[in-house]
């Protein structure tokens, strides 16, 4: 498991290079053949029995924020890269820009808002990061316009098999589909770490145009909503039940025969599996599945509490059934008639 | 030419939300394959039916799936929950009767809602019908997919069915195929899987076949009620000859075409701007290099709903233009 590593670095969409250069290093050490395309996916190869072609796709960025602008006093003004919850921003600790210079997320004192202000969630234009200078010039020595900003979140474990961390979606991927490369399994599939996931499936659309797959697996963090007072139905996913199996979200309706398929190898081999059941959201099989003459597409997912946040939370007990699961159905796919 | 009520009825029948097409692709490869050159599935699921020949290629494509509900989640009491596949809005749903795949039914209702609260899915749920733990967890499985109930229903000049979206597309061009025109054209028929929730499998057609030409045959909403939809399109008025929709600007040479042929076959047509929606001829026309596309509309009523209103007429309009084009 290669998790505290890869979430502990930044890949804000667009910037993903340190989560990259992480991964050749691990398919050099592992002498895995693999090339970088020119959006910066990394396309690896593991070459074995093959029946067809076969996609493996797990995404290098996480959501984040980049520098907009920088006033008069030297605080930084910013967007959001990926789908952030403005509730998740204030008062957290992030770093700005190649250098990682900390800073903290700052708004208006409490005694200075209004009381309609004070019930609601403070926007993104109205928030601004501190990192601790006094004037434009020294902040302009440290931070340009553009710099991407990562959360700033440890990787602990808890509980007895849980884990915090930021960026679990899709590192969680990244490292399970590094597993898989690592076990050098006798069955051919590409696995591709793909690049802007987060602001629109950007890279697998290219990865898979080159790779022209016939099946594909979507290693994703997906959402997960098991907290209290969250009525059953409305759950999504729960931490802990196994792997996640998606049927529908916004940008994929699965092959419903290779997602019966994929339940039947779950349990032939005893993996634990839950259905995501909520269609909203989306993820690489979108692209992958539409490109050129179309792919099957299955997304196996790890249930992520508190997903785009700076604190993920997931299960490893999860991690290794998405693992065991999707090895299963490489196996199972390329074993030969 | 008449108006073949029995496969309209089949066809509009045949259970077949977007990415469950199995029944819809069978009955139609059963319907055409002893007409067409070719007939191939490719892996979305799309039908890709072939006249062959040495001349232009020309793509027809009419969608063959239709919106309904995915379930959830299952409650063994009876209650499923669910979200939609398609364009459904929540607070048109209360009270409709669900079909499943093999004839099971259920009820749309509600969770108690406060005041003017808004409605919305989460608050939904379908009641099978059943206080039996056995017969819930037996029948329903979270990915089951439901359409609307509905009986179909004709009057002298029109039809009142389910899925006439599109339906009445794939009946155009399986009637067309039937009667295809001698022609050096290299001709296909496509009838595409998942338009309802984002044209998808237009796109991978459009790749495979890589026409010259392609005209999408889908229905588009009229302007019949007095105080509804300001639109230029009328039931009975004939093919409408699309002009543009929220995913294509039809290209001037195939609206032109189009128009021609209308006139010199002496076929009644109208143009047609949607000010809402898009059909396959969004992908198509931006698949590889790019495609000049258009399309032939049906004029209906009520599109979405279990009773979409269409004129038998213009149906026969509709596929006297697609063998226009075929043979032209």
């Amino acid at each position: 498991m290669f998790l505290k590593e890869l979430t502990e670095l930044s890949g804000v969409s667009g910037c993903e290079y340190e989560v990259r250069n992480y991964i050749k290093d691990k398919l050099q050490s592992i002498g895995c053949e693999y090339y970088i395309d020119k959006l910066g996916n990394v396309i690896a190869h593991n070459k074995g029995r093959k029946n067809k072609t076969i996609m493996v796709a797990a995404h290098m960025d996480e959501v984040g924020l980049i520098v907009t602008y920088i006033d008069k006093d030297g605080f930084i003004k910013f967007q959001t890269v990926g789908g952030i919850d403005p509730r998740v921003l204030n008062s957290k600790v992030v770093l700005v820009g190649e250098n990682k210079i900390p800073g903290v997320i700052g708004s208006k004192a409490v005694h200075l808002m209004s009381k309609e202000e004070k019930g609601k969630s403070i926007p993104v234009d109205e928030l601004y990061i501190d990192i601790g200078t006094y004037s434009k010039s020294e902040t302009e020595k440290l931070v340009s316009i553009g710099d991407y900003i990562s959360f700033k979140s440890d990787y602990v474990e808890f509980g007895d098999d849980l884990i915090k961390a930021k960026a679990l979606d899709d590192r969680a991927g990244c490292s399970v589909l590094l597993e898989l490369l690592s076990m050098k399994l006798d069955a051919d599939f590409y696995g591709v770490f793909t690049v802007m996931e987060e602001v629109g499936c950007r890279g697998a659309q290219t990865a898979a145009f080159a790779l022209e797959p016939d099946y594909a697996i979507i290693l994703e963090g997906t959402i997960c909503a098991d907290m209290p007072e969250v009525k059953e139905h409305s759950k999504a996913t729960i931490i802990g039940k196994g792997a996640a199996l998606s049927l529908m979200d916004r940008s994929t309706i699965y092959d419903i025969e290779e997602v019966r398929k994929v339940e039947g190898i779950a349990s032939a081999n005893g993996i634990p599996y839950q259905f995501r059941t909520s269609s909203a959201g989306g993820n690489d099989a979108g692209p992958i599945h539409k490109t050129k003459e179309g792919a099957k597409a299955v997304a196996v997912s790890i249930p992520c509490r508190y997903i785009h946040s700076p604190v993920n939370v997931a299960s490893k007990n999860d991690y290794n059934s998405a693992l065991n699961l999707a090895k299963a159905i490489i196996l199972d796919n390329q074993k030969g008639e | 030419m008449n108006f073949n009520s029995k496969l309209m009825k089949n066809l509009s029948d045949c259970f077949s939300p977007s990415g469950r097409e199995q029944n819809i692709r069978e009955m139609i490869i059963n319907e055409i394959s002893d007409y067409a050159d070719e007939v191939n599935i490719d892996a979305l699921g799309n039908v890709i039916a072939r006249k062959k020949g040495n001349g232009k290629k020309v793509l027809f494509s009419a969608h063959m799936d239709q919106i309904g509900l995915i379930i959830t989640h299952v409650d063994e009491r009876g209650f499923l929950r669910f979200s939609n596949v398609g364009g459904l809005d929540a607070d048109e749903l209360i009270g409709l009767h669900m079909v499943f795949d093999k004839g099971l039914e259920g009820f749309i209702s509600s969770e108690e809602l406060e005041g003017k609260e808004k409605v919305t899915m989460s608050k939904l749920f379908l009641d099978v019908g059943s206080t039996s733990k056995d017969f819930v967890k037996a029948n329903f499985k979270v990915g089951d997919m439901c359409v609307f109930q509905a009986q179909y229903y004709e009057t002298p000049d029109c039809v009142k069915c389910k899925a006439a979206d599109n339906r009445i597309g794939c009946y155009v061009l399986i009637e067309a195929l039937k009667n295809h025109p001698a022609t050096e054209n290299d001709v296909y028929y496509v009838f595409s899987v998942q338009e309802e929730v984002g044209c998808r499998g237009a796109k991978t057609a459009g790749y495979i076949v890589n026409p010259d030409l392609a005209i999408a045959v889908d229905v588009t909403s009229t302007g019949d009620s007095e105080d509804g939809t300001k639109m230029d399109v009328k039931l009975g008025d004939g093919a409408a000859i699309k002009i543009m929709d929220k995913s294509v600007i039809a290209h001037p040479e195939v609206k032109e075409l189009l128009t021609d042929l209308a006139v010199e076959n002496n076929i009644k047509y109208q143009y047609e701007i949607l000010e809402f929606g898009g059909t396959d001829a969004g992908p198509i026309h931006l698949s590889r290099e790019g495609v000049k596309t258009g399309a032939i509309s049906i004029p209906t009523r009520n599109i979405h709903s279990s009773g979409e209103i269409f004129n038998k007429q213009d149906v026969i309009e509709c596929i006297r233009l697609v063998q226009a084009v075929a043979a032209k």
